[in-house]
């Protein structure tokens, strides 16, 4: 059959080797095409003179066919076996394809490089010992896994059992007997109700709990002397500061540095919370805070510098 | 009773159908308010029908799981100290529980040629984590030479991020020096930004809570999580890191909290959420396998192992 007539069927009507990319671009599937594209020049099907390069078992063949042998389709390929020296190998292709169009020479070049490279590139990866190992998940089990997920998210209510934890926390004593994170009023109301309960539990009397009670206040009152020696009002300032979120405190703060962090307040809170921090740590090395103390003096004298700097 | 309306008349079979649907309303308040008078005079009997109108959910027609059944034991008994001298000898007993002598110190790393999104998840990993330290991770250098390496260095944990297809996968924890490994799923990661009203962590230590890890297996994960975070935490900074177990489903959050009342708490989301799954736990630095997930497992909604 004539290259031209074959050529015709593929481009106008349909050949099982093409395939379309997602870019519009055609595509060639048939394993002796020597580009991968599906074009006129490099079809193996529309050409009766062709060459190729093929790698198989790890060994690199160039494969030629001529009209001379089309009505053998057994016979068809003759395949020449390349020399693993690469330069040898190019000056195969050469002298195989001496009369033949540039663009096969060039082409079967080309190919038989990046098979080359290919080779190169299995071998390393034989030897080295992959760490990682994939493993393939069908997207039914996908699927079902995202479902699941989404009904335990749904049944777990997080929010309320994180408060029903906290809560329970405060409660039986963990945050120890000056806590830090309540507030003076509603820790009082809960120290109320701890105290009942703790008269009841001594009707009770067992032994275990009371000694965890007795390590629980030792503990307490370690802190509570260090507290003491500052006087009460102090710590009541402090609670008051940890608990308003980036209220007043957070602005004399900001403004011991500089005017313009006024404007981004959440900048400012961030930062000036971090701070607090630091100054809680080293006020924990000295077991004293009296930082705070020393920046109410600031905040008054703070305003004066400003309006001789003005 | 609906079904038997047989009128070919639309309108008067809608009339006809709203009649009934109005009737059966009024009968069901009547009911209700009746119910809610007696209930009011005799509060026992509130008590007694929400007793025995409990939702059958999954959770509760749960498979039995006879490691759960030992830890009931326990609470009274002195069988629970036995259970638990044996869950001190099997993988628990590498994890320490006193962190005075050894404070969690986190190396932290992604897989080899990792893309951005690994890279940001480790960002975020290091404001969760304390006491970390990021590595890029080398092409050529083995897992187990890494382990070696962070051994010497004093390292407790080694946290690996895994990424595929730019997208983060997997988190695997190595404990150091000998183990155990837990590679976990992650799915459903959403960043802060994405997270409605979230507010600004501090650099507070946070506290930790731990829901719902009932079996051995689950035991054995939630202590892995202890003794990352570490035991002290700062609770001036009122925040809280939860690990909510929920059908083998391990969800990620962070949050401030305040108490509003003593039967009131606010909580505020400081992100990221994440999900975890458990894929995989290996003895020793993954050596023998201790437990896997397997497809078949799938197979029985009711049952969980954690």
């Amino acid at each position: 059959m004539s290259d031209d007539i074959v050529w015709q069927v593929i481009n106008q009507s349909f050949c099982s080797h093409r395939i379309k990319a997602p870019s519009g671009q055609w595509f060639c599937r048939d394993p002796h095409n020597v580009t991968g594209l599906c074009t006129r020049q490099s079809c193996p099907l529309a050409n009766s003179k062709y060459a190729t390069v093929r790698s198989d078992k790890g060994r690199i063949y160039l494969y030629m066919k001529t009209p001379e042998r089309a009505h053998t389709p057994a016979k068809m390929w003759e395949r020449i076996r390349l020399s693993k020296n690469y330069s040898r190998a190019l000056q195969q292709i050469d002298e195989h394809l001496l009369h033949w169009s540039k663009f096969f020479q060039h082409k079967c070049k080309q190919r038989f490089t990046k098979l080359t490279q290919v080779a190169i590139t299995e071998r390393r990866m034989a030897l080295r010992e992959e760490e990682r190992h994939y493993v393939g998940i069908a997207p039914k089990v996908k699927r079902r896994e995202e479902n699941r997920e989404r009904k335990a998210l749904a049944a777990a209510k997080i929010e309320k059992a994180i408060e029903k934890e906290l809560l329970d926390r405060l409660k039986s004593g963990a945050y120890g007997d000056k806590p830090l994170n309540v507030d003076e009023r509603i820790w009082k109301k809960v120290m109320g109700k701890l105290e009942d309960e703790q008269e009841d539990d001594r009707e009770v009397d067992s032994d275990l709990e009371e000694m965890e009670e007795e390590e629980e206040s030792d503990d307490g009152e370690v802190e509570y002397v260090a507290d003491d020696a500052d006087g009460d009002y102090v710590s009541v300032e402090d609670l008051q500061k940890w608990l308003a979120d980036g209220g007043s405190d957070a602005e004399s703060d900001s403004d011991a540095e500089s005017d313009s962090d006024d404007s981004d307040s959440d900048d400012s809170d961030d930062t000036s919370s971090k701070k607090r921090t630091k100054k809680t740590k080293a006020a924990k090395g000295k077991k004293r805070p009296h930082v705070e103390i020393e920046f109410e003096e600031e905040r008054e004298a703070q305003p004066a510098e400003q309006e001789i700097a003005h | 009773m609906v079904n038997e309306i047989n009128i070919a008349n639309k309108l008067k079979r809608q009339e006809l159908f709203a009649e009934i649907k109005d009737q059966k309303n009024k009968e069901r308040h009547t009911m209700r308010r009746q119910r809610a008078k007696e209930e009011r005079e005799n509060p026992e009997l509130k008590e007694k029908r929400l007793k025995e109108n409990v939702t059958r959910t999954i959770d509760t027609m749960r498979v039995y799981d006879e490691t759960i059944a030992q830890t009931n034991v326990d609470s009274d008994d002195e069988d629970g100290e036995d259970a638990d001298a044996e869950d001190e000898d099997d993988l628990m007993r590498f994890f320490n529980t006193n962190q005075r002598d050894h404070p969690p110190k986190i190396f932290l790393t992604t897989n080899v040629n990792a893309k951005k999104a690994a890279y940001e998840f480790a960002n975020v990993l290091i404001e969760v984590l304390p006491n970390v330290q990021f590595v890029k991770r080398k092409f050529g250098i083995k897992l187990k030479e890494i382990a070696e390496m962070c051994n010497k260095r004093n390292f407790t944990d080694m946290v690996i991020i895994n990424e595929d297809k730019k997208k983060v996968t997997g988190l695997t924890f190595m404990h150091l020096p000998e183990g155990p490994t837990f590679y976990f799923k992650v799915s459903s990661y959403v960043e802060v930004k994405r997270i409605a009203g979230h507010g600004r962590p501090t650099s507070h230590i946070p506290e930790l809570v731990l829901n719902n890890f009932q079996t051995k297996l689950g035991k054995t994960v939630g202590r892995l999580f202890q003794s990352i975070f570490p035991q002290n935490p700062d609770i001036e900074g009122r925040q809280v890191i939860t690990l909510h177990n929920q059908r083998d489903y391990i969800f990620f959050r962070r949050h401030r909290y305040m108490f509003r009342d003593e039967e009131k708490v606010g909580l505020q989301e400081l992100g990221p959420q994440f999900t975890l799954k458990l894929r995989r736990l290996q003895r020793g630095l993954r050596e023998e396998t201790e437990w896997e997930h397997r497809p078949e497992m799938d197979k029985d909604k009711k049952k969980f192992y954690l």
